[in-house]
């Protein structure tokens, strides 16, 4: 019996558990990692003081131009200053509300959405007058509201736009496009590896162009398509080619067993893709997936390239006037805060699907 | 009409085959897969298929629901005949289970949905009664309590149990098993087998490829032994085991019994 007590009482090592055991599992298991939690405490020390020292220390928040050229550390003034264009861009000054609210809108319905679970009709139809709603806010022309040019619309709303409704657009795009592939019917296969090819060939950029100069060309006269609508079919094309192809990958690794049994049951084609290989295939693949879907939302920013504003060239024309010249570090810091939020996001919200996709009876 | 002659028409009803299979052909490539198979399965009848690996037996039942497509020769399967002109072979499928040596269960549904997805989808079956449906042959199999756990968390035996309720949902006339028992531990075998001579005292028409030579003694009204891509012999069991027409099917029984 007393033995047996003092087995119980025996403790690990105190070099395994508590902070020790926790340096010494993380920090410092074997000499490679050793070596690099050294190097690493190194550079942090070096760095990360001079760091604090110029972006809080020394730095300027709100001031002019002039004062910040005379202040040693960040000039954050150059954001706070030019904030309303930076994000709004060439929108009506006095109207800048409507985007803000739209924005507003967007974001509280996706975060409304995450839980897939509860996706059903209502929420379809909520999600259609929200899309009014921010439709008529953006464009205006009714309800009082001034018209305003889609010319016009710039910096984030822009960027927003462009990447909510390519993401939006070309998921499904890519999927059809990934089973068109697979197809065993000629045209359709045909017809889904010369689109998948041809646009993987080609850059975005490239696509932008053609898009707003070429495309123009074949026109009537007189017929103009939108200049944003145009940069977001391009966009929305150009997506669906990867997806379509990370998609192929999730069908492929899929067991033949899982076909062969959903069709024994009698299912047929669009069952049994819809109810047995799509839930499986596009679960596999939702890393590679939101991996396109976060770099379409970083492309968007190609868009400079047909003169349109999105929020990295607002914040370009910023730098541009002299006043403001040389400050594009702090600059670039707030545009790359934005856009790792809203990627960060969408890296967290896949993972936690993942999660929830999990086959087992705890969430169900 | 008289009397003679309807007579005649019953009995003819009576034994028209659900399968028949003339003069059957299959190639992969230039490889001559299955060759000239001819059979004739009654309602309610038991056959199980055994030979050597390779010798073309899942291929014949893959043939009958047309998971594999013959080239030559007719495939009939309650009436219907499976040529390439067929536009609903879901039609045909619905009627003919298949179990399969890997299960195939779907590993993202829970076994309650495995087994009413086919009667929902397939048989328009409200929700509801596709649920109670499948209640009912999962304690057939003896699991029920196993309905809300997803296939991965039970154990193999299980799992094929699942996989025959889920073909059974669809009230199938016909059941085709692929090396049903080959996939499972030694300890799991007896609880499907158990299912399967249960499904053939009700009186299912069973198509069986198997190597279980006790399952093929209690149960089977005729044994089938195929090598290379031929029916070799073809006998009701007693006959097939104790008195072996043909050289190869004598060596396959030295081998495996």
């Amino acid at each position: 019996m007393s033995t047996n007590s003092e087995v119980a009482n025996i403790k690990p090592p105190a070099i395994d558990v508590g902070v020790l055991g926790w340096v010494r599992s993380h920090l410092f298991n074997g000499t490679l990692n050793s070596i690099a939690t050294i190097f690493l405490l190194l550079v942090g020390v070096k760095f990360i003081p001079q760091f604090i020292q110029w972006a809080f220390i020394d730095s300027v928040w709100f001031t002019s131009g002039q004062e910040c050229h005379e202040a040693k550390g960040a000039c954050w003034s150059v954001v706070t200053q030019n904030i309303r264009f930076n994000v709004f861009g060439y929108y009506p000054y006095e109207h800048q509300w409507r985007p803000l609210v739209a924005m507003i809108i967007l974001i509280s319905m996706l975060v409304y959405s995450r839980d897939w679970k509860k996706w059903n009709r209502r929420l379809g139809y909520l999600w259609l007058f929200a899309l009014f709603i921010m439709g008529l806010l953006m464009k205006g022309g009714l309800f009082g509201l001034v018209s305003v040019e889609s010319t016009k619309w710039s910096g984030l709303p822009l960027t927003l736009l462009l990447s909510f409704f390519g993401i939006l657009a070309s998921y499904p795009l890519g999927v059809a496009l990934a089973l068109g592939r697979q197809s065993t019917m000629p045209v359709i296969k045909a017809f889904s590896v010369v689109y998948i090819e041809l646009i993987r060939g080609v850059p975005l950029i490239t696509m932008l162009f053609m898009s707003s100069v070429m495309f123009p060309l074949f026109l009537p006269e007189g017929v103009t398509i939108d200049k944003v609508l145009r940069a977001q079919v391009a966009i929305i094309i150009f997506t669906a080619a990867y997806v379509a192809e990370v998609v192929r990958g999730g069908l492929q690794a899929m067991e033949k067993g899982q076909a062969e049994a959903a069709e024994s049951l009698g299912l047929n084609y669009f069952q049994k893709m819809r109810l047995v290989i799509l839930p499986q295939a596009l679960k596999i693949v939702i890393p590679p997936t939101v991996g396109i879907l976060i770099s379409a939302f970083k492309d968007t920013s190609l868009v400079v390239i047909i003169a349109l504003y999105d929020i990295l060239n607002t914040t370009k024309s910023i730098l541009n006037v002299p006043e403001w010249t040389g400050f594009s570090t702090e600059a670039y810091i707030f545009v790359a805060l934005i856009y790792f939020f809203f990627c960060f996001s969408m890296s967290r919200y896949s993972r936690h699907v993942e999660a929830e996709l999990e086959y087992t009876t705890e969430n169900k | 009409m008289n009397t003679e002659q309807s007579q005649v028409n019953e009995k003819s009803a009576a034994e028209k085959p659900v399968i028949e299979i003339i003069n059957m052909h299959k190639w992969y490539g230039d490889f001559h897969v299955l060759k000239d198979i001819n059979l004739q399965v009654q309602p309610q009848e038991k056959i199980v298929v055994c030979g050597p690996s390779g010798s073309g037996k899942s291929t014949v039942i893959r043939c009958i629901n047309r998971l594999e497509e013959h080239q030559r020769g007719k495939i009939i399967v309650n009436g219907t005949e499976l040529s390439r002109d067929l536009k609903n072979i879901e039609k045909v499928r619905a009627e003919v289970g298949m179990v399969f040596q890997h299960f195939n269960l779907f590993p993202h549904l829970t076994i309650l949905e495995n087994l009413s997805l086919g009667p929902i989808w397939v048989r328009k079956m409200p929700k509801k009664e596709a649920e109670e449906l499948a209640m009912h042959y999962l304690e057939i199999v003896r699991i029920p309590e196993q309905a809300k756990k997803f296939p991965g968390q039970i154990s193999g035996g299980q799992q094929q149990r699942v996989a025959i309720a889920r073909s059974l949902c669809m009230k199938p006339k016909i059941m085709l098993f692929d090396e049903p028992t080959s996939a499972l531990d030694p300890e799991m075998i007896k609880e499907v087998l158990d299912v399967m001579i249960d499904l053939a005292k009700e009186g299912m028409t069973m198509i069986v490829v198997t190597h279980e030579m006790g399952f093929a003694k209690t149960v089977a009204d005729r044994v089938i032994f195929m090598d290379y891509g031929e029916i070799v012999e073809e006998n009701e069991p007693n006959e097939f085991f104790d008195n072996p027409q043909h050289e190869r099917t004598q060596l396959f029984l030295s081998q495996i019994l």
